[in-house]
C-alpha cells in the first residue's frame, strides 16, 4: 500500500467510505487520495464496488459511514445538484444527451439562465469556443447529437461537464463505445485538461486503457480498495493479480489453425430493420471446421445483426446463408430451433436478455433452446431429476459458482452466467460455434476459462465465429478478422497481420495501405 | 441486483397475509363511520361463510367460480398474455354447456352428459379466446383490448339468443327450459350422501372436484411439460424464448386456448350444477374477479385456491353481513371486496420492501446472537 504521498493540494479525498445495500457490502471502509491535476485509475472487476463509490462521490448515493473532502474540506453529498456545485462532473456510460437537440441545446440543458433561452445560448456559445480552444475538444456546435459519431457525442458529454464548471471529471467506462483511434483521441483530451489542472477519475476495466492514460491507480475488488500505485510502478499483471487476488495468465496459448472444410458460409446477405435501416449490406463469410473467424467492428455497425440471422433470429432481406448443406434464403421459413438442429450453438451477444431468463432455476435456464429435446422428457412429462443432473454436471465442468442448479439464474455473477451459458452450448456437440461477446462483464478469472475453453473447441474442429467489441480478445483468439462497419464488411486480416493500428484503421472504414494489394486481389482469401 | 433478500414463505404466505391484514383495517374504518362494529361485523362474515352447513356450501360455490376464472387468468399471465376476457368466455362456454344439455338430457344421465358438457364448455370458451388470440399473434391487435370487446359480443349474442331462439315458446322470459333434474350436476349434498353422510342442501356441486382436478393439471402443465417450460419463458422474456426457438405465434394461440377453455368451465357450475337452465348473465362479473383472484394468488394454483376461497368467505359472508346489518348494503361489500383487490394487487407491492427490512433485521439479529452465543 503505497499511497501516492505529498504535499500537493489534494482535490478529492475518501475516508472510511461505507456502504451497504441490504446484506450486500457494496462499500467497505474505502480511503482514497486524489491529488488534483492528475489522471487517477479506478480499476476492479465487475461487482468490485467501483460505480457504487462513484455514485457516493456524484451525489446519487449517500454513504452510511465516512467522509468526502473536496480540495481539504468535509463536504455532505445528497444530491447530484451539490456535487456539480462543488466542481464534480461525471460522464456516463451510457450518455445522457438528448438525440435531436443540437450541441448547444445538450450543454445548456439544465443549466439555462432565465426564461428565455437565448441569453443563454448565446453565453453558451462563447464561453464553448472558449473551452474548445483550452482543451481541444472541437465539437460542431450546431449539430444534432444523432449526426454525431459516438467519440463526438462523448466530447459533448465532457463539454456539459466543463460548462458546469467541473474541476474534477469523472468518466465510467469511457472506452467501451470508441475504435483505439478515437481512444488515443480522448487520452490526449485527458492530457489537455490535466495542463488545465482538472483532475480526472477515471474508471475502468480495462488495464490497457491505466497502464497508457493513467498518473495513478487504485485497484477495487469485492468492495474494498485493496492497492494504490503509481502508475509508473506497476504492470499488467501486478494489476490483474490484485483485481482477482490470485496470479492470472493473460495471453492466450495456441497452435496455429489447421482449417479444414467449409461449414458455414453466407453470400450476399442482407437485412433491412424494422425502421428501414440497412443494417447489413451484402455480407459475405465464411467459417471452416478449426478455425476462429472474428468479427471486429465498433458496437452497432451490423455485427449482431450477422449473429442474429446466422442463428435463425431474424430473416434476411435477400441473399443466402449456407450451413452444412442447408441453404436458407429470404423465402424459407427459419428459427431458431431449426438452425439449432443443423447443429449450429449459439451463445448470444446479450446474455441476460436471451441467453438465460433471469427468473429461472439455473437448471431450467441449462436447458433453454433444448427444452424439447428428447434428454430431458418423457413422452408428457419432463424428467425433472435429469435436468438436476444434466445441470449439475455442466456446472462441475464448467466450474459454474455456486453449483446449485436450484438457484435462480439471476443471483449468479456475470462470469457464472455467462459459463453456463457457454455450457450449455458447448455440451450439445454442435459443429458451428456461434460467440457474441463471450466475456464482456465477466470477470478476469472467467475469461481466462472461457478463452482457453474457445481455443480447445478449435482444436476439436468446430467451427467458430466469434464477435466481440474487445479488440484485444478479438486478436488473441482470431485466426482471420473480418472488420465490419455500417453494414459492410471492410476487409479481412489474418491474425499475424492484425495489430491494432490496422484494425482501427478498418473499423473507421479506412483500408490500411499495407492491406489495399492484398485485397484488391484476393478478396477475402488471405489465410 | 439482489432480489431474494427474504426466505420464500415470507413472500409466498406472509406478505399476502399482511396485504389482507391491511384491507381489514380499513374497512373496520369504514364499518365505524356507519356505526358497525367491526369485531361484529367480522363475526357475522366468518360466520356466514363457515359458521352452519349451507354457508360452507356457498362459499365453495363461490370458489369454484373463482378457481376456474383465476387459473384462465393464471394461465394466460404466465405466457405474459393478460385475458380479460374471461367473462365473455365463461359466458359462450354456457352455451356450449345449456346446447349439450337442452338436446341430450332426456336421454342421457349427467354421467354420461358430462364429458360431453366438459368438451363443449371447453371447447367453446377456448373458441372464444381463439379469435382475439388469433388477432394478436398474426396481426399485432392488443390482447387486452380485444378480449374486453369480446366480452361485449358475447354479451349481444347471448341476449339475441336467449331472446329470440333459446327462450321457452309463448314464453317473454328469456331463459331456456330447466334440463331433466337427471341431467344436472348432483350436489355436494347428494354426492355426501352416497358416502353415507348428511349434508345441507346448498348450490355446491361436482364441478368443486373438477375445479380443483384443473388446478392439479394447471400446475403439472405449467411447471412439469416443456410446454409449460416454454409458456413460462415465453411469459418472462420474450427475447430469449425466441432464441430457445420457441414459436411465440402459435404459442399464443395454445395458451389461450387453455385459458378460454378454462373460463368456459365455469359454465359448468353455473348452468348444469346451479340454475340448471340457460339464463342471461349468469356469469356476473366472475370473469374480472378471476384477475384479482389469480393476482392474489400469485399466479400459482394453489395460491389460487386459497384467493378463491378468500372470495368465496367474501361473497357469502358479505351477503349475510347486508342482509343483518341495515346499514351495510351490497356496495359497502363491493367496497370490503375492492380494498382486497386493492391492497393485495395493486398495492402488493407496497409492503414488501418493509418487510424485506425487518427480515433483513431478524436475520442480522439472530445472525449476532448466534456469534455472542459462540463466543460466550
Amino acid at each position: 500500500m503505497s499511497q501516492p504521498h505529498n504535499q500537493e493540494n489534494i482535490a478529492l479525498e475518501l475516508c472510511g467510505i461505507d456502504k451497504k445495500f441490504g446484506a450486500v457490502h457494496a462499500n467497505c471502509n474505502i480511503d482514497l487520495k486524489v491529488p488534483a491535476g492528475t489522471i487517477h485509475g479506478i480499476i476492479g472487476e465487475n461487482g468490485a464496488g467501483k460505480s457504487t463509490l462513484m455514485n457516493i462521490i456524484y451525489g446519487f448515493y449517500v454513504a452510511d459511514a465516512g467522509d468526502i473532502k473536496i480540495s481539504g474540506e468535509i463536504r455532505k453529498l445528497t444530491s447530484s445538484k451539490e456535487a456539480i456545485s462543488y466542481g464534480i462532473g461525471m460522464v456516463h456510460q451510457h450518455f445522457m444527451l438528448v438525440d435531436n437537440f443540437s450541441v448547444l441545446e445538450n450543454v445548456i440543458l439544465g443549466a439555462e439562465e432565465g426564461g428565455l433561452l437565448k441569453p443563454s445560448l448565446r453565453k453558451a456559445r462563447k464561453e464553448l469556443e472558449r473551452l474548445a480552444k483550452e482543451y481541444q475538444l472541437n465539437v460542431p456546435l450546431d449539430a444534432l447529437i444523432e449526426d454525431l459519431p459516438v467519440g463526438l457525442q462523448q466530447r459533448v458529454e465532457i463539454l456539459k461537464a466543463l460548462y458546469r464548471g467541473a474541476k474534477i471529471l469523472i468518466l465510467d467506462e469511457p472506452t467501451g463505445v470508441l475504435t483505439p483511434q478515437e481512444t488515443d483521441h480522448l487520452f490526449k483530451i485527458f492530457d489537455a485538461l490535466r495542463n488545465q489542472g482538472v483532475t480526472i477519475l477515471l474508471i475502468t476495466h480495462k488495464l490497457r486503457e491505466i497502464l497508457a492514460a493513467t498518473d495513478n491507480v487504485s485497484v477495487m475488488r469485492q468492495g474494498e480498495m485493496v492497492a494504490h500505485r503509481k502508475t509508473a510502478d506497476t504492470d499488467k499483471e501486478e494489476l490483474a493479480e490484485l483485481m482477482v487476488g490470485r496470479k492470472v495468465r493473460l495471453k492466450v496459448e495456441k497452435t496455429e489453425a489447421v482449417a479444414q472444410q467449409e461449414l458455414l458460409s453466407t453470400s450476399n446477405l442482407t437485412y433491412t430493420d424494422e425502421l428501414g435501416v440497412d443494417r447489413l449490406k451484402n455480407v459475405s463469410i465464411s467459417v471452416k471446421a478449426g478455425e476462429v473467424v472474428g468479427i471486429a467492428g465498433v458496437s452497432g455497425n451490423g455485427q449482431s445483426e450477422l449473429m442474429s440471422a446466422l442463428a435463425g433470429l431474424i430473416k434476411p432481406n435477400s441473399g443466402q446463408i449456407n450451413i452444412g448443406d442447408t441453404c436458407i434464403d429470404a423465402q424459407s421459413p427459419s428459427s431458431a430451433a431449426q438452425v439449432r438442429d443443423l447443429g449450429v450453438g449459439h451463445i448470444p451477444e446479450d446474455r441476460l436478455v436471451m441467453g438465460l431468463i433471469k427468473s429461472f432455476t439455473a437448471e431450467e435456464s441449462a436447458i433453454l433452446g433444448y427444452q424439447n429435446s428428447d434428454t430431458y422428457n418423457g413422452k408428457l412429462l419432463n424428467k425433472p431429476k435429469v435436468i438436476n443432473q444434466e445441470c449439475a454436471r455442466l456446472m462441475e465442468d464448467w466450474d459454474v459458482r455456486p453449483r446449485d442448479p436450484k438457484l435462480r439464474s439471476s443471483l449468479f455473477s456475470g462470469g457464472n452466467q455467462q459459463k453456463l451459458i457457454i455450457a450449455r452450448e458447448v455440451d450439445k456437440d454442435p459443429n458451428i460455434l456461434l460467440i457474441g461477446q463471450p466475456t464482456r462483464g465477466v470477470d478476469i478469472g472467467a475469461i481466462e476459462l472461457i478463452h482457453k475453453r474457445i481455443i480447445e473447441l478449435r482444436d476439436q474442429g468446430k467451427g467458430i465465429l466469434l464477435v466481440s467489441v474487445e479488440l484485444d480478445e478479438i486478436m488473441a483468439l482470431s485466426d482471420r478478422i473480418i472488420v465490419m462497419f455500417d453494414g459492410n464488411i471492410v476487409g479481412e486480416v489474418s491474425a499475424q497481420q492484425a495489430n491494432e493500428k490496422i484494425l482501427g484503421m478498418m473499423m473507421a472504414n479506412i483500408m490500411p495501405d499495407e492491406l489495399q494489394q492484398t485485397t484488391a486481389t484476393t478478396p477475402g482469401e488471405q489465410l | 441486483m439482489n432480489d431474494s433478500k427474504i426466505p420464500a414463505w415470507v413472500s409466498i404466505i406472509v406478505l399476502p397475509l399482511i396485504n389482507i391484514l391491511f384491507a381489514f383495517a380499513f374497512s373496520a374504518i369504514i364499518f365505524l363511520a356507519v356505526d358497525v362494529n367491526p369485531i361484529e361485523a367480522a363475526q357475522t362474515m366468518i360466520n356466514g361463510a363457515f359458521g352452519y352447513q349451507e354457508g360452507i356450501g356457498y362459499t365453495f360455490y363461490y370458489a369454484t367460480n373463482f378457481i376456474f376464472t383465476g387459473l384462465a387468468v393464471a394461465v394466460a399471465f404466465s405466457a405474459g398474455l393478460f385475458n380479460i376476457g374471461g367473462e365473455g368466455q365463461a359466458y359462450i362456454g354456457g352455451l356450449g354447456v345449456g346446447l349439450v344439455c337442452l338436446g341430450l338430457d332426456h336421454t342421457l344421465p349427467f354421467w354420461a352428459l358430462l364429458p360431453i358438457t366438459m368438451f363443449a364448455s371447453m371447447a367453446f370458451g377456448a373458441l372464444w379466446a381463439f379469435i382475439p388470440a388469433y388477432l394478436q399473434a398474426y396481426r399485432g391487435s392488443h390482447i387486452v383490448i380485444t378480449t374486453i370487446m369480446f366480452n361485449f359480443i358475447a354479451s349481444s349474442l347471448m341476449v339475441y339468443l336467449m331472446v329470440n331462439v333459446l327462450n321457452q315458446k309463448g314464453q317473454m322470459a328469456p331463459v331456456s327450459r330447466v334440463f331433466e333434474a337427471s341431467a344436472g350436476l348432483p350436489g355436494f349434498h347428494t354426492i355426501a350422501g352416497w358416502f353415507g353422510y348428511g349434508f345441507a342442501e346448498s348450490p355446491m356441486n361436482l364441478s368443486f372436484l373438477i375445479a380443483l382436478l384443473c388446478c392439479v393439471l394447471v400446475w403439472v402443465l405449467l411447471w412439469r411439460t416443456r410446454w409449460g417450460y416454454a409458456i413460462r419463458a415465453m411469459g418472462s422474456s420474450p427475447s430469449a424464448a425466441e432464441y430457445g426457438g420457441i414459436n411465440r405465434k402459435r404459442l399464443i394461440i395454445i395458451v389461450m386456448l387453455i385459458s378460454g377453455a378454462l373460463s368456459g368451465l365455469l359454465s359448468l357450475n353455473e348452468v348444469q350444477g346451479y340454475a340448471q337452465q340457460l339464463k342471461l348473465g349468469f356469469v356476473a362479473g366472475y370473469g374480472f374477479t378471476g384477475i384479482a383472484v389469480c393476482l392474489i394468488g400469485r399466479n400459482h394454483p394453489f395460491g389460487i385456491v386459497l384467493a378463491s376461497i378468500l372470495f368465496g368467505i367474501l361473497y357469502q359472508g358479505g351477503a349475510e353481513l347486508s342482509f343483518d346489518f341495515p346499514n351495510i348494503d351490497r356496495e359497502m361489500i363491493q367496497v370490503v371486496q375492492a380494498l382486497v383487490v386493492l391492497f393485495s394487487g395493486a398495492l402488493s407491492l407496497m409492503l414488501v420492501k418493509p418487510t424485506e427490512r425487518l427480515f433483513v433485521y431478524l436475520d442480522e439479529k439472530k445472525k449476532s446472537n448466534n456469534t455472542n452465543a459462540a463466543e460466550a
